[in-house]
């Protein structure tokens, strides 16, 4: 049996409220947020998966509940394989979970664009700030609920707003948004241009 | 019978010590052929802008090989790259530390508009933050398009009215 097979069996067992996450590819785990800092330490310490190899959020939808949940991917330099290791955010409007930083201290700063990006806070975090967006940003971006094109507010420097009179401003979607197209093997048929133009910034986009 | 002149430079003993012109084109021509740039390169355009420095299109041809990462002492800022807001403040800064007179090259589509990135991170456009003198096309814009960029710059420089901004003041 592989040795990531081992290690989630071990964790359930050891664990009673860690159960299996449906996965196509890596063995995975839902696991309730306070138990997440010893799973983790667990995994790294006893089963060899020494490398945190990322964390992310996920925002499923505005009414669902739960509605953020966290993902990490953890990798084991031996054995060459992954465990992900996901734990859902228990508050649908402050979602938080225990931080990961004191068992790999690289989890900082993927914790910090977790944060900055969908407003989870890790609690115990040595130094939660945004990582991307400015400090005083007030939105957090990748939400369902946060349109693409931004929202109006103001730049963090008062002497440059004072002499521009000038601001984050919603990006004109005209003709957007600008993606590519998928599965297109002609790469200049591919790239990221105007798909819809039946509607401008003046015109309503008519209904669909 | 009319002798061919095949002096192309000042000859003192021909024509004396005295050379008469306008001050407009005396500074225009020695502000449009050295003009330093203060290269900003913020994305993949900076890559290009590179290009343009090295041999293969040298910008030394035209008299702005002297690339100064000291706002202090630039002249034309080539802005080559996506600017986001966070970015933008900084960037204003950097253009009001250059000294007078001082151009703006918005260098490809991101700095002339935002290009392809109409999200809430970019700024659409860095003429939204400061006045630009000439756009280029591209994404990111060839070696040459920059060289014609620099060489539309120097005609517009050209045509300014330097003296009287100089010396009206």
């Amino acid at each position: 049996m592989p040795a990531a097979l081992e290690a989630i069996t071990a964790v359930k067992g050891r664990w009673a409220g860690v159960t299996d996450r449906p996965s196509l590819d890596h063995p995975a785990l839902n696991v309730p947020a306070p138990d997440l800092p010893a799973v983790l330490r667990s995994l790294r310490d006893e089963h060899g998966f020494d490398m945190l190899v990322d964390v992310s959020g996920v925002d499923w939808a505005v009414g669902a509940s739960p509605r953020f949940t966290v993902v990490y991917h953890v990798f084991s330099t031996a054995g060459h394989e992954y465990v992900r290791v996901a734990a859902d955010c228990a508050d649908n409007a402050f979602p938080e979970v225990p931080t990961a930083t004191a068992i790999w201290p690289g989890a900082n700063w993927h914790e910090r664009e977790a944060y900055d990006m969908y407003g989870i806070r890790f609690a115990g975090h040595p130094d939660l700030r945004r990582i991307l967006m400015w400090d005083e940003y007030p939105h957090f971006p990748l939400r369902k609920d946060f349109p693409l094109a931004g929202i109006e507010t103001e730049l963090p420097d008062a002497e440059v707003v004072a002499e521009t009179k000038t601001g984050a401003i919603a990006a004109p979607m005209m003709g957007g948004p600008f993606v590519a197209s998928q599965g297109e093997i002609n790469l200049t048929d591919a790239e990221p241009r105007a798909k819809d133009e039946s509607w401008t910034e003046r015109r309503p986009k008519p209904d669909a | 019978m009319v002798s061919a002149n095949t002096e192309l430079t000042y000859n003192s003993k021909i024509e004396g010590d005295v050379i008469v012109s306008r001050a407009d084109s005396v500074i225009n021509w020695i502000r449009s052929n050295s003009m330093w740039p203060m290269p900003m390169g913020l994305a993949c355009c900076a890559i290009e802008l590179m290009a343009t420095g090295a041999s293969r299109f040298d910008i030394a041809r035209f008299g702005a090989e002297v690339m100064r990462f000291s706002p202090k002492q630039a002249d034309v800022m080539i802005v080559a790259g996506t600017v986001t807001y966070k970015m933008s403040s900084a960037l204003r800064r950097i253009y009001d530390q250059m000294a007078e007179p001082k151009w703006v090259i918005a260098m490809g589509a991101c700095a002339s508009t935002g290009g392809m990135y109409r999200s809430y991170a970019v700024l659409q456009g860095v003429d939204r933050i400061v006045p630009v003198d000439v756009y280029v096309s591209g994404c990111p814009p060839r070696p040459e398009a920059l060289l014609d960029a620099l060489i539309k710059l120097q005609e517009k420089v050209k045509r300014e009215p330097s003296a009287s901004k100089l010396f009206s003041a």
